[in-house]
């Protein structure tokens, strides 16, 4: 079969609903889009251990503590699954994390804002881990097996860390005055960067609908958007918390709910490296990599030395 | 459980659950801290469920203080709020983390400490601390399991590692002693059957530290140096009221508050 | 990214993230085990001590099995036609296949 024949079956199959499997035929424009894609996403559960993993020695009860332990080893667990998926497209994980510390990979942007008092443990749950679960809800119906697995056991596992977040949230908001205070304005800081987490607005995501024609994603970046926000406004009016958008509004026709206009300049410059943390993140994760370097290669030889003296045994 | 809380047993037991509690509490925050930064990605989520063991072992044996106790404190009040003297944690759990080679030491020589110790408090003529240490006692056999495989690979890994992790066991050995004091405490609770006797403990953690450290071609630090004590009465290192100031700030700051 | 300095150099070629291996997971006595993912891992038990820690932390997990990942061999989606196309008509391997006389139910 000629490249032609192999893309026309490859295509149809993915039409028919069937997943595409690590051995099977793929264009090599799918197979780099998935490597793209996937590893950013195990990049940015890597990343995303810092903000949250700054809290842990705070956390203000051992329940709290081990719920936010938990989370963050998730968050470890996740990167991991991902890391793994990827791995079946051909790709080595020491050569994603290198592309990661050398500043070449990209990961949610999210991460480079700081988190900077107990309630962001509440909202970085709520808005963060919420806007993930919609994203990751649609990729677990990705075209790509490895993926959607992934995908499956991510989402299953995160739903403790949204409605962790939200409780936290919840018992702030509900709490004294100065708890009130704190969660609203984490609810600031976190509400835009949330929104911009799906990505630029479909007229400016040029992958799109290639990723949408091979179902590598089944929804657009808008309507991923627009669900989360609809999913959001009601569980933030439910604790009486103001989200910072007046020019947020019902539509009554549609259901949904029309929001004011998202700041791209701060999006792309965050992208170009400009965000309030983008430095300390990369710093804190090259640091743990060389730091760790002489405990990898320990470990290595030490299992060298017990095959050779295990075959010399012999 | 004590029925008198003012006898003393009662005062004794109180003690020894706040020194079972505190160990578990500051070593499972100092673990904590390695989540994020560890040598590698399977390694910060082992290191992670250590962590939450010892907090878990920790939140059971300071809320049964709090109830031996029968002052209304619950796990948390006494978490976060008593001061560094009046912690009972031994100091080798709270020197901070260093290097790998030194967090899987310390792991270490707390593990052997730990297991044979929750192993024997199953059989404490306390039902509740038994029912604790029945649960932990499993956890505890994997720390020790993950521990010592990892010492005898840094152990006789490269030149690197085995420098390191000598030296690491070279540092800590200042704070092995401690984990064998004993006081009165003691005395009242393994004559009414409550706790084990820590003699019984060393002898075996001397023969398991000796044999894998052999394993792992490591030398067993001497005890010609400096040995810390003090601490299951409240004196500390410097470290624990820095320890503290970070776990207690939030709690602190907000007196009275649900959260 | 902020920083576009390259990654530093490394100290020591040898490094890596380790070997890749499979893991397969029983979630109870008796049942077959299924493949849960992969981890990372320098040798056997510390591939078996990962696995625990990634793939039971949630349980019910009751036995665990790994694999070094090259170790495994697999049919390739061209094989998949004469691999497993001349299954479908043979139904004779099926109990429908046969049949039994009327009110017998020993074969229900």
């Amino acid at each position: 079969m000629d490249d032609d024949a192999k893309l026309i079956e490859f295509e149809a199959k993915i039409k028919r609903g069937e997943k595409i499997e690590p051995k099977d035929w793929m264009p090599e424009r799918y197979r780099k889009q998935l490597i793209r894609m996937m590893s950013q996403h195990a990049h940015s559960e890597i990343v995303g251990m810092l903000p949250e993993g700054n809290w842990i020695t705070r956390a203000p009860t051992l329940r709290r503590k081990m719920g936010l332990i938990a989370k963050v080893q998730d968050e470890a667990g996740h990167g991991l699954y991902l890391y793994s998926a990827t791995e079946t497209l051909g790709i080595g994980r020491d050569e994603m994390v290198d592309q990661l510390l050398e500043g070449k990979a990209k990961y949610s942007n999210i991460f480079n804002y700081p988190s900077l008092t107990w309630a962001d443990m509440g909202v970085i749950g709520w808005f963060v881990d919420g806007a993930a679960i919609v994203n990751q809800t649609m990729l677990a119906r990705s075209s790509y097996g490895p993926y959607s697995r992934a995908m499956l056991r991510i989402c299953a596992e995160e739903n403790f860390h949204k409605k962790q977040g939200y409780e936290i949230a919840a018992t702030l908001a509900l709490g004294t005055q100065a708890q009130k205070e704190m969660v609203q304005n984490a609810v600031d800081r976190y509400w835009w960067p949330s929104l911009m987490m799906f990505g630029p607005s479909d007229k400016d995501s040029p992958n799109t609908p290639l990723l949408m024609k091979w179902k590598i994603k089944r929804k657009s970046n808008d309507d991923l958007r627009q669900r989360f926000i609809d999913l959001t406004i009601p569980q933030a009016q439910r604790i009486d918390l103001t989200i910072p958008d007046p020019d947020l509004k019902l539509n009554k026709k549609t259901g949904h709910w029309e929001f004011g206009k998202i700041n791209w300049d701060e999006f792309y410059e965050v992208i170009r490296g400009n965000g309030p943390c983008n430095k300390e993140r990369m710093t804190a994760r090259r640091k743990a990599h060389f730091d760790g370097e002489w405990v990898r290669i320990a470990a290595e030889e030490y299992a060298k030395k017990r095959k050779t003296n295990h075959s010399n045994n012999n | 459980m004590i029925s008198n809380r003012d006898s003393k047993t009662g005062q004794a037991l109180f003690e020894y659950l706040l020194r079972l509690g505190d160990d578990r509490l500051v070593l499972g925050h100092r673990l904590s801290e390695w989540c994020g930064h560890a040598p590698i990605l399977e390694e910060d989520i082992a290191l992670a469920n250590i962590a939450l063991d010892c907090i878990g072992q920790a939140s059971n044996f300071l809320s049964l203080a709090g109830k031996v106790e029968n002052k209304g404190r619950n796990e948390d009040d006494l978490a976060y709020l008593r001061e560094a003297v009046d912690f009972r944690n031994v100091q080798m759990v709270e020197v901070p983390n260093g290097d790998f080679a030194h967090t899987i030491a310390r792991q270490f020589l707390f593990d052997v400490y730990s297991y044979p110790l929750l192993d024997e408090l199953q059989k404490s003529a306390d039902g509740e601390i038994a029912g604790i240490a029945e649960k932990a006692v499993k956890e505890d056999r994997y720390h020790l399991r993950h521990s010592s495989e990892w010492v005898r690979r840094l152990g006789d890994g490269t030149g690197e590692s085995h420098d390191r992790v000598q030296n690491a066991f070279e540092d800590l050995w200042t704070y092995s002693e401690e984990l064998f004091f004993t006081d009165e405490v003691d005395d009242i609770l393994v004559a009414a059957g409550i706790a084990p006797d820590l003699a019984l403990i060393k002898k075996a953690w001397e023969e398991m530290v000796a044999k894998v450290m052999k394993d792992a071609t490591l030398d067993i630090p001497g005890n010609d140096r400096y040995m810390a004590q003090g601490s299951r009465n409240g004196r500390h290192s410097e470290h624990l009221g820095h320890l503290l100031a970070e776990m207690q700030i939030v709690h602190r700051s907000y007196p009275g508050v649900k959260w | 990214m902020a920083d576009k300095k390259p990654a530093e150099p490394r100290s020591d070629r040898r490094d890596s993230q380790w070997l890749l291996w499979e893991v397969f997971t029983q979630s109870k006595t008796g049942l077959p085990h299924e493949h849960a993912g992969s981890v990372h891992a320098p040798d056997a038990e510390m591939a078996l001590q990962n696995a625990r820690d990634v793939y039971a932390r949630r349980g019910p997990v009751t036995s665990i099995w790994v694999a070094p990942s090259d170790s495994i061999t697999a049919s390739t989606s061209s094989d998949s036609q004469p691999f497993f196309d001349p299954a479908d008509d043979k139904i004779y391997r099926h109990p429908q296949f046969y049949k039994v006389p009327k009110g017998v139910k020993i074969f229900k």
